[in-house]
């Protein structure tokens, strides 16, 4: 903690002692112009460093140690364990890098169905709410409840309609359209994974609609009149207009669903509580367990610095990817 | 210009001056001291219907406290399913309570920690000394031979709970003793279109509570004598298919209890759905939830022949809840006079009938309120059939992998898929496989 105060004293005293301050005016401004936006991106760095930084180097240097209830009262004591943590959460053979190695696929399963479906809904409702007609105003309002709803309270609500007994899904499906032999249970079993993608797509779309529904301001009209004029029908507009102009929004509007879904921790939590069913075991929860429950801390850190890894390897390729067609496309 | 980047310097150098400060406070090895006599924090745990429930039963207490010593109790009442992290937490950071409740069955689990002052004979005796206490609710304390990490609160025990209106229209004449008698019985509740048998299908705890009790019946336990994990022996599976093939096979438990982890069996059975229920000190609860207690009767937990009692004969753990000083503590000496307040007789008595426990203080148990038929029971369980729960530091770890086993086993079980020796043998090698190696 010490450190970063006596950076923050280091920063107030960088550009008033700069070398650069005692020559001339013309040089002074020239420093002071690029200082200015390093000096003002100050705070916000060092926060950065204390907020993120500072817990994510703690949680890498706790990956190497054995960190187990023995010695959670004073972590200097626990022993150095080199790779061992690592060791056993990628030895894919045995019980608890296999069920790693099962909780990882579950969850890029779960992420790519649930993100490709947010897309899917929030932009075809963007699309068809274009047009301005009566009600439009509130039915965006209704389409952003679910994005605006605390996340305990609306999962809850699923968990009660999930239920096997009285829940309102059983409910329709069984007792009034007859579509099952007999009451599924979603909350337990292979159902789970089907209830845990309703729960986050129901949850996630909105903000693939309010996303695309801005994007979409900025395609001015007369392309479309132009094509219109052309004799391009509406799917032709959506395909040779729309979604081309919207490829900057969506670049972004994936990486950051991908990001959000892959490591929802709330709404599987709430779902199933500490012990997920086999079918639904996503990765956040499973390394909840790993530490919290099983109180192997060292181990949960070494497979929170793992999904790291991975998450960044996806999002670097995927920025190098996109910047690169960006780039091909402004040539 | 200036004086803005000032400013600006000046209020980020304060906010990590703050921030820095604030992560500074309390070393998290340091001892405890007697730095501020005049407060306490306690943490209780969730005992009533609710957390205000709770407060109401516990305010005026700690108001006496205050009056006898001076010493201001500061009240948080945590939930159960925040309580085991809040300490966890508190243990690392260093900042916690000063006085708190535990899980019985987490005592070695935490004793490991070291985080717990150790109730040596000196400690003992400055709250009136160890055989005050009865001998079951000492035997969940911590590891055998070490210093018990807490000291018993409230005792309780396992009984089944059943609907008399109920047995009354199947013509059954008295609870049944043993699992095929509740079986046979279950068939004529059946018939009245009753369910048979409540239970929390997806609570890891209470799954393991009963696979425990059902091991000790096939004279089997989870870990060898010296702490080392047995999962998957001939006995505990054995005891795991029993209690899955409830449901299973035997059909008693209802399909739908699969899932149930919020307490649903409790409601199901006050409001009449179900006909019996294994459950520890459930009156108060089931008379907040409108049950009274003429509608339904106390009887020991089955077993599988004859009379419960010791061995092979147990038929409940030892439940209850256990008072721990934190080892930080910045006013031992008021924590220690706390916690002799809390075990008085008076205190075991007034509190433990308003959460329907049994105190595990043997001169309290004499009060009349403990001897009425339905506290009967329970006495006599733990002082005759009741069996704590291994006492070794994986206890944690045993609860989660083993009670998720059985989780799984009740879904299969509740979509129709065979559950087999084989397959609870998979699942409980699986458990085991996940537990620390040594």
């Amino acid at each position: 903690m010490t450190t970063t105060v006596t950076a923050a004293a280091d920063g107030r005293t960088v550009p008033e002692n700069s070398p650069g301050a005692a020559r001339g005016p013309r040089r002074t401004g020239r420093i002071q112009r690029i200082g200015l936006p390093y000096l003002l991106l100050l705070p916000a760095l060092l926060l950065e460093l204390l907020v993120h930084l500072v817990p994510m180097v703690i949680g890498i240097v706790m990956s190497f140690k054995e960190l187990t209830q023995f010695y959670i009262r004073d972590w200097g004591t626990a022993p150095w364990s080199g790779l061992d943590n690592y060791r056993v959460s990628v030895d894919f053979d045995a019980p608890v890098g296999n069920a790693l190695l099962h909780s990882f696929l579950v969850t890029v399963g779960f992420t790519l169905l649930s993100v490709a479906l947010c897309w899917l809904i929030g932009t075809a409702a963007a699309v068809f709410m274009q047009d301005t007609f009566r009600g439009r105003g509130l039915l965006r309002a209704l389409f952003l409840v679910p994005y605006a709803l605390p996340v305990y309270a609306a999962v809850i609500t699923w968990v009660f309609m999930f239920q096997h007994d009285n829940g309102l899904v059983n409910h329709v499906l069984h007792d009034q359209l007859h579509l099952t032999d007999k009451p599924s249970f979603w909350l337990i079993g292979d159902n789970s994974f089907i209830a845990l993608l309703t729960v986050s797509v129901w949850k996630g779309w909105p903000f693939a609609f309010l996303i695309v529904m801005a994007g979409l301001q900025n395609i001015p009209r007369e392309l479309y009149e132009a094509a219109a004029l052309d004799g391009a029908g509406l799917w032709q507009q959506i395909r040779r207009i729309t979604l081309p102009s919207l490829r900057p929004v969506n670049q972004v509007l994936i990486l950051v669903l991908f990001l959000w879904t892959f490591n929802d921790f709330n709404t599987p939590y709430v779902l199933f509580g500490k012990a997920a069913p086999q079918a639904a075991d996503l990765i956040s929860v499973h390394i909840y367990q790993a530490s919290f429950v099983t109180w192997n801390f060292g181990t949960g850190s070494a497979m929170s610095v793992l999904l790291l890894l991975f998450l960044l390897v996806v999002t670097g390729g995927y920025l190098a990817l996109t910047s690169r067609g960006r780039r091909a496309a402004d040539v | 210009m200036r004086s803005i980047r000032a400013a600006a310097v000046g209020a980020v150098t304060m906010s990590l001056a703050l921030a820095a400060s604030a992560c500074g406070g309390g070393s998290s090895t340091g001892g405890g001291s007697d730095d501020s006599p005049k407060t306490l924090t306690y943490w209780a745990s969730n005992q009533g219907a609710s957390i205000e429930v709770d407060k109401k039963v516990l305010q005026p207490e700690l108001d006496k406290f205050e009056k006898q010593t001076g010493i201001k109790v500061k009240l948080e009442v945590v939930p159960w399913s925040d309580l085991l992290n809040r300490i966890l937490t508190a243990t690392t950071s260093g900042q916690g309570p000063d006085v708190l409740n535990i899980g019985n069955t987490w005592s070695a689990s935490l004793q490991a920690t070291g985080a717990l002052l150790p109730w040596d004979a000196k400690n003992f005796d400055k709250i009136g000394g160890k055989d005050r206490f009865v001998d079951s609710a000492l035997g969940s304390t911590g590891v055998q031979g070490k210093d018990p990490a807490a000291v018993p609160l409230y005792s309780m025990a396992y009984a089944l709970y059943y609907n008399k209106k109920i047995f009354a229209d199947a013509g059954i004449s008295q609870p049944p003793a043993t699992w095929d008698e509740l079986v046979a019985d279950g068939r004529k509740i059946q018939q009245k279109g009753k369910q048979v048998l409540g239970a929390e299908g997806s609570n890891v705890s209470e799954n393991i509570h009963h696979v425990f009790v059902f091991g000790k019946q096939h004279g089997a336990d989870f870990f060898t004598p010296d702490g080392k994990a047995d999962f998957t022996n001939d006995g505990v599976v054995a005891a795991v298919k029993q209690y899955v093939d409830l449901m299973a096979k035997d059909k008693v438990i209802p399909a739908g209890n699969a899932e149930y982890a919020q307490n649903q069996s409790v409601s199901d059975f006050a409001k009449g759905k179900t006909a019996m229920l294994l459950w520890q000190s459930a009156s108060a609860n089931l008379k907040s939830q409108g049950m009274s207690e003429d509608q339904y009767g106390i009887a020991p937990v089955p077993v599988q022949s004859g009379t419960p009692g010791a061995g092979t004969q147990v038929d409940s753990m030892v439940a209850g809840i256990n008072l721990a000083v934190f080892k930080n503590t910045h006013n031992l000496d008021g924590a220690t006079k706390f916690v002799k307040f809390m075990t008085s007789d008076e205190e075991q008595k007034i509190l433990n009938k308003a959460y329907s426990s049994i105190p595990p203080v043997s001169a309290a148990q004499s009060d009349p309120a403990f001897t009425a038929p339905a506290n009967a029971v329970l006495k006599d369980t733990l002082a005759k059939s009741a069996a704590a729960l291994p006492q070794v530091a994986d206890e944690s770890q045993f609860e989660t992998t083993v009670g998720t086993a059985v989780k799984e086993l009740f879904a299969d079980a509740a979509a129709g898929r065979a559950v087999t020796t084989e397959s609870v043998k998979a699942k409980l090698e699986k458990a085991q496989q996940q537990m620390p190696a040594k």
